[in-house]
């Protein structure tokens, strides 16, 4: 009997402290000094093919591992576009040909030396792969069959681009700093090209470029790993190895920040950056992203259509009151469509919450009861929580609100399919010129069905952009820089107006940084970050 | 309201020796599952959590405070018992103590959908496999073994993917993924019951067979499925607050206990109340079922040698 | 979630010669496996094609134009009929080909080489760990059942089974991790030592050992033994409860009072020959949730950012990567279907009753 006692109390005991079996003293070490660690979000990432990839983490990465012919300074951006590849450019008088001399004694991190033949290989790869992100470059006309006269490489230092009618040379050398027009190494991507696909399988997951840095590897949905080019032209970076981890959740990169695992949190929400604030071993830094948020209504739905029911909507989103609380340090009051920092920028905010406003508007359309509509968002927690906000504005106006939630690539496609009723989302440049989100919110040239301009959210919104899709041509063209930016910003005050569109936020990024760590750049509203002025 | 004048003749009734009729039998067998379940006390503890959530659905509004959907953002993440707040509130400002008083009804939706159809399906399968037998037990048991080997909350997830998220494709999909195993069981049983005398006895009375399977072999197995389903049920909660979590189950603004926790994840550093409180009430649920369900297995058990 | 079925050891057995019988089980298995998972196979496809979610758009991207989407479409072979699609699939996965993932660019097969260890060291120290405290408590429940230890015990192991895993997961990183610093964060490393070791297993506590690497094997320990405790719990509530119900049993058959009666002591009774008999349907019991742990547990593998199965799985069928879900679901479906082969084998091998 005592010994039946005895076992009891022992396996009591240790089914007690099974729990705390996780006791055993963690190794817990700073990172090394030469390394840098990244806590990021980087499941979008589906390619690291330079000419193939179009996500928010493949421009970080492309900005780290490729270079283009003109590049912005990392640590100043309102310098506008300066030389990368190519030390200078002639524009002829016509304006349609520009004339690229490319920099001597560049070389890539095969060593292979960086000549015309890489460029007019690379901007024509981008061409003749017909992937996502071409539109940048084919805008300006060129087309698989008149390569020989647009792309071309005169010698190996001299390379000329000839677009098909004039434009603004701030938006054609704006299109050039973008990862599409990253410059490969044609030798190494040209060895590994298997049936013609320009080495395509091959450069998804290795890298052949003369960044700062070399890919490593990269595990998809876990890590990606970069480190140093020693040939890189702006000397070799301080880190010799960037670790990217892929870590969804902000408080688990904020716990990896505090216990020193990482060097950088990409993604913490403002409760966890506040919560950082205390620590002395921390700091935050903080900068301006080019996505807006905004609520969009298909025009193909009767009561959304309706001029006043559009207007009214726009009065009942509490812009302000979002943005102090649970938005507070992501996003910014913002009511253009141009970003803040952009050529052409508006900062007029015309609209605020104004219930009684809305109801009356909504009374003169006929919709004193309100109605019942859908949203439909993806699954992400801002979002959802600017949808639950919104819920609850239209609500006080007697719009009842279901959202329907789903992954990004679900709500994309009834989006693009037009199925829908308002979509809550963002939308982010694709290039560092105004001319990007002209394109895409105000211009549809054709809003038929069967036109699938699905690239162009106008569409997706069934909105025909009347007199707004010349008005985006026409500023395209203009040479005159300050003329340009004039007409953006009238053309943004009438948009605000009439558009079924709500902008309402402009994104702010902030990352936590160790306190050591210096020379990172988020990149502003223009491009990704950069990792390759970082000291520590 | 003859119970209330003749209670000691009811006890007396109930602890009679000898049934007079067949409803008096059951009555007394009741009873004395009731006895035993009063003197277990984890399963009574179990009994007396599942009461509370049942009455906490049914007066959701008068034990509610607030309305849960009402919002407060000037109010946000404030700490329990600050501001009016029993169990703080969330990242929008609503009541989160309002919003599990609520959540406990769609808990308890969930909970008797799939009591009503997983295990009746799957009933159906393993009685009809079991008494039948040859191809049709052998294909019906294929089909079973197909789901079964199917990993549990990928089919969930596969199905809620492909129907659309929202409470009632996630109920289907916890539904879908859990009758095989009520299937195998009662196959099983109905393999012991099939050739005993008294089905033979009933057949040579001229039964047909849907008339043997649902008068005689279903009763037989009934108990053993409720085991497993009072078993099963803390899984079935689980699951459901893990698709909400994963963002498939209930859609905003429902008060769903997962989706709250995967709300408040976010916030866990700082305001762990957003996402500790609705883990708290699944958790409690939870065990309800669990202890109850321990119990009840105790109890029914005919295989059990206890005394 | 570990609902296996201890029944389905019963089957029907006829007597016929000892070689047929052989013979026609070992077909009647082989037949089954192959039924089960082509029928697996089938209902993933169908499900991958009824899904809303457009395969497409994860191959191109958000903002691909409508030439490009539908190239993309073409090469996906999606303009053919289903039923063609689907023969195509299984045509290529008999000959071993389970195609490229759309989300990783790589081959399938290449992937799960990659996920897969991660999920079995995980499972195999979960169920270790469960095993290891479960046996005893579901022992020692038995032997004072009704009493306060099997009360306690009892509870202790429904406790862990009704916490929601995500949840106690996430508090248990940030009270283990977080406040306190005992155990290693989110992943199976810290992320500088990653990549350091060659991979041979890809277990990294197997690898470090072989390679010899005394700090990365702390640091793995350290990384797993969270989500493994935590996995482990759960295992153990289920194997102790088995136990119990086992173990009761026995204790109230007539060998036992016997061997009493015989003087022989209690330890022995009850440890060895009590036990002993217990252990064949345990095997069983232990094989069934070793089975379904490693099914991948999708959320633990979320909230650790475990790099496993589970995880992979679930990431593929939201971006709606259809080879990566099919050849996942394959493998888990032959990995259960394995497990239960072996376990109702060991059941008729090593159980005298069954003979």
């Amino acid at each position: 009997m005592l010994f039946k006692k005895s076992i009891a109390a022992l396996s009591l005991t240790t089914a007690l402290v099974l729990p705390m079996i996780g006791a055993i003293p963690a190794a817990h070490a700073e990172t090394p000094p030469n390394m840098l660690v990244v806590a990021h979000r980087i499941d979008d990432l589906i390619s690291l093919d330079p000419q193939e990839m179009f996500e928010f983490s493949g421009t970080d990465y492309a900005n780290s591992v490729y270079q283009t012919l003109v590049d912005y300074d990392d640590r100043d951006f309102s310098k506008g576009f300066g030389p990368s590849i190519a030390e200078s450019w002639d524009i002829s008088e016509d304006g349609k040909t520009y004339t690229f001399k490319i920099a001597d004694g560049m070389k890539f991190a095969s060593g292979n030396p960086i000549t015309a033949k890489d460029v007019e290989f690379s901007l024509r790869r981008a061409i003749l792969l017909k992937k996502t992100p071409s539109f940048i470059l084919t805008q300006f006309g060129f087309t698989e069959d008149n390569l020989g006269e647009t792309l071309v490489a005169k010698d190996d230092s001299t390379f000329v681009l000839v677009t098909d009618k004039k434009y603004a040379p701030s938006f054609v050398l704006n299109c050039m700093t973008s990862a599409i027009a990253s410059i490969v190494d044609s030798k190494v991507v040209q060895e590994h090209e298997v049936d013609g696909d320009l080495g395509n399988a091959w450069l998804k997951v290795n890298s052949a470029g003369s960044g700062a840095f070399n890919l490593t590897s990269w595990k998809p949905n876990e890590s990606l790993t970069i480190s140093s080019n020693p040939n890189f032209s702006g000397g070799e970076p301080a880190m010799k190895r960037v670790i990217i981890r892929h870590i969804p959740e902000s408080a688990t990169q904020r716990l990896l920040l505090e216990k020193g695992d990482v060097d950088i949190a990409r993604n913490l929400t403002p409760e966890d950056v506040a919560g950082l604030a205390d620590d002395k071993h921390l700091k935050v830094q903080q900068d301006l992203r080019g996505r807006v948020m905004y609520l969009s209504m298909n025009q193909g739905d009767e009561t959304l259509s309706n001029p006043k029911v559009i207007e009214a909507i726009k009065y009942l989103i509490d812009y302000d009151g979002m943005a102090d609380s649970f938005l507070k340090g992501q996003y910014i009051v913002h009511q253009a469509f141009l970003p803040l920092s952009y050529l052409g920028e508006l900062k007029d905010k015309p609209f605020k919450l104004d219930i009684e406003k809305a109801k009356a508007l909504l009374a003169e359309a006929g919709y004193e009861d309100g109605f019942e509509v859908e949203f439909i968002v993806r699954t992400e927690q801002d979002r959802l929580d600017i949808a639950q906000a919104l819920q609850n504005n239209f609500a006080q106006a007697g719009i009842k609100v279901s959202i329907i939630q789903g992954t990004g690539k679900e709500i994309l496609g009834k989006y693009r399919a037009r199925d829908f009723q308002i979509y809550v989302g963002v939308w982010g440049p694709d290039y560092p010129d105004p001319q990007t989100n002209a394109d895409t919110f105000a211009s549809n040239p054709d809003n038929s069905l069967e036109a699938k301009l699905t690239g162009k959210l106008a569409w997706r919104n069934a909105w025909p952009a009347t007199g707004f899709t010349e008005r985006t041509e026409a500023a395209v063209q203009e040479s005159d820089t300050a003329k340009r930016a004039q007409m953006y910003v009238d053309m943004q005050k009438d948009f605000q107006k009439e558009a079924p569109f709500a902008i309402m936020f402009q994104k702010t990024e902030q990352n936590g940084l160790g306190a050591d760590v210096e020379g990172y750049s988020m990149g502003a509203a223009i491009t990704g970050s950069y990792y390759g002025n970082v000291t520590k | 309201m003859t119970e209330k004048t003749e209670t000691g003749g009811l006890k007396a009734w109930l602890n009679a020796d000898v049934p007079t009729s067949p409803s008096h039998a059951k009555a007394i067998q009741a009873y004395l599952g009731w006895l035993k379940l009063v003197a277990n006390p984890l399963a009574f503890l179990g009994f007396l959590i599942l009461v509370a959530l049942v009455l906490c659905a049914a007066f959701a509004p008068y034990i509610a405070p607030a309305d849960p959907l009402a919002q407060n953002l000037a109010e946000r993440l404030s700490p329990p018992g600050s501001g009016g707040y029993l169990l703080g509130s969330d990242e929008l400002g609503r009541d989160i103590f309002s919003r599990i008083v609520y959540g406990s009804r769609i808990t308890l939706m969930i909970v008797t959908l799939v009591a009503l159809t997983a295990p009746v399906f799957g009933l159906l399968v393993g009685t009809f496999a079991g008494y039948m037998g040859g191809w049709i037990d052998e294909a019906l048991m294929r089909i079973t073994d197909i789901f079964l080997a199917f990993p549990k909350l990928v089919l969930a997830l596969a199905f809620v993917a492909a129907l659309g998220a929202g409470i009632e494709n996630a109920i289907l999909a916890i539904a879908i993924t859990s009758w095989p195993a009520y299937a195998r069981i009662a196959r099983a049983e109905t393999l012991t019951i099939r050739n005993s005398d008294f089905i033979s006895a009933v057949r040579l009375q001229g039964a047909g067979t849907l008339h043997i399977i649902v008068r005689h072999i279903w009763p037989l197995c009934l108990s053993s499925i409720v085991v497993r389903m009072t078993l099963d049920m803390a899984g079935i909660i689980l699951t459901a607050a893990g698709l909400g979590f994963l963002g498939l189950g209930a859609q905003p603004p429902m008060p769903e206990w997962g989706a709250m926790i995967s709300a408040g994840r976010k916030f866990i550093l700082d305001q762990w109340w957003v996402a500790t409180m609705p883990g708290l009430a699944i958790f409690i649920v939870s065990l309800g079922f669990n202890l109850l369900g321990d119990g009840l297995r105790d109890i029914l058990d005919p295989k059990k040698s206890k005394s | 979630m570990t609902s296996v079925d201890t029944t389905q050891g019963v089957r029907r057995r006829k007597a016929a010669s000892p070689f047929l019988r052989v013979a026609k089980r070992i077909g009647a298995s082989l037949f089954s496996v192959i039924a089960t998972l082509f029928g697996l196979l089938f209902v993933t496809f169908l499900i991958a094609r009824v899904m809303p979610i457009d395969p497409v758009l994860a191959v191109v991207g958000e903002r691909a134009s409508n030439e490009i989407y539908e190239a993309a479409y073409k090469q996906l072979g999606l303009d053919q009929p289903f039923i063609v699609q689907f023969f195509y699939y299984v045509r290529d996965v008999v000959t071993g080909n389970f195609g490229m993932s759309n989300l990783t660019a790589r081959p399938v097969l290449d992937d799960i080489a990659r996920v897969f260890p991660a999920t079995l060291e995980l499972a195999t120290l979960a169920t270790i760990i469960g095993v290891l405290f479960g046996i005893p408590a579901g022992v020692v429940s038995a032997v004072y059942e009704g009493r306060w230890p099997d009360q306690v015990i009892r509870f202790i192991g429904l406790f862990g089974y009704s916490m929601p895993i995500f949840w106690i997961g996430l508090i248990g990183l940030m009270v283990f991790y977080g406040k306190l610093g005992w155990v290693g964060g989110p992943g199976r490393l810290d992320i500088f030592y990653e990549d350091i070791i060659p991979s041979v297993t890809g277990m990294i506590l197997v690898d470090s050992l072989i390679a010899r690497d005394w700090t990365i094997f702390w640091n793995a320990v350290s990384h797993i033994i969270l989500p493994a405790s935590i996995l482990g719990y759960y295992s153990l509530a289920y194997i102790s409860r088995m136990t119990r119900s086992f173990m009761l049993e026995q204790l109230g058959q007539e060998y036992i009072t016997t061997a009493r009666v015989k003087g022989l002591s209690e330890t022995k009774v009850i440890w060895r020959h009590a036990l002993g008999n217990v252990m064949i349907p345990l095997i069983t019991v232990i094989v069934l949730s070793y089975a379904s742990l490693l099914e991948g547990s999708v959320l633990t593998e979320v909230i650790f950012a475990w790099p496993g199965l589970g995880n992979y799985i679930t990431n593929a069928l939201l971006s709606a990567d259809m080879n990566a879900v099919l050849g996942g679901t394959v493998i888990v479906g032959l990995v259960f279907v394995g497990l239960n082969l072996l376990s109702d084998f060991l059941y008729k091998i090593v159980d005298p009753r069954s003979r």
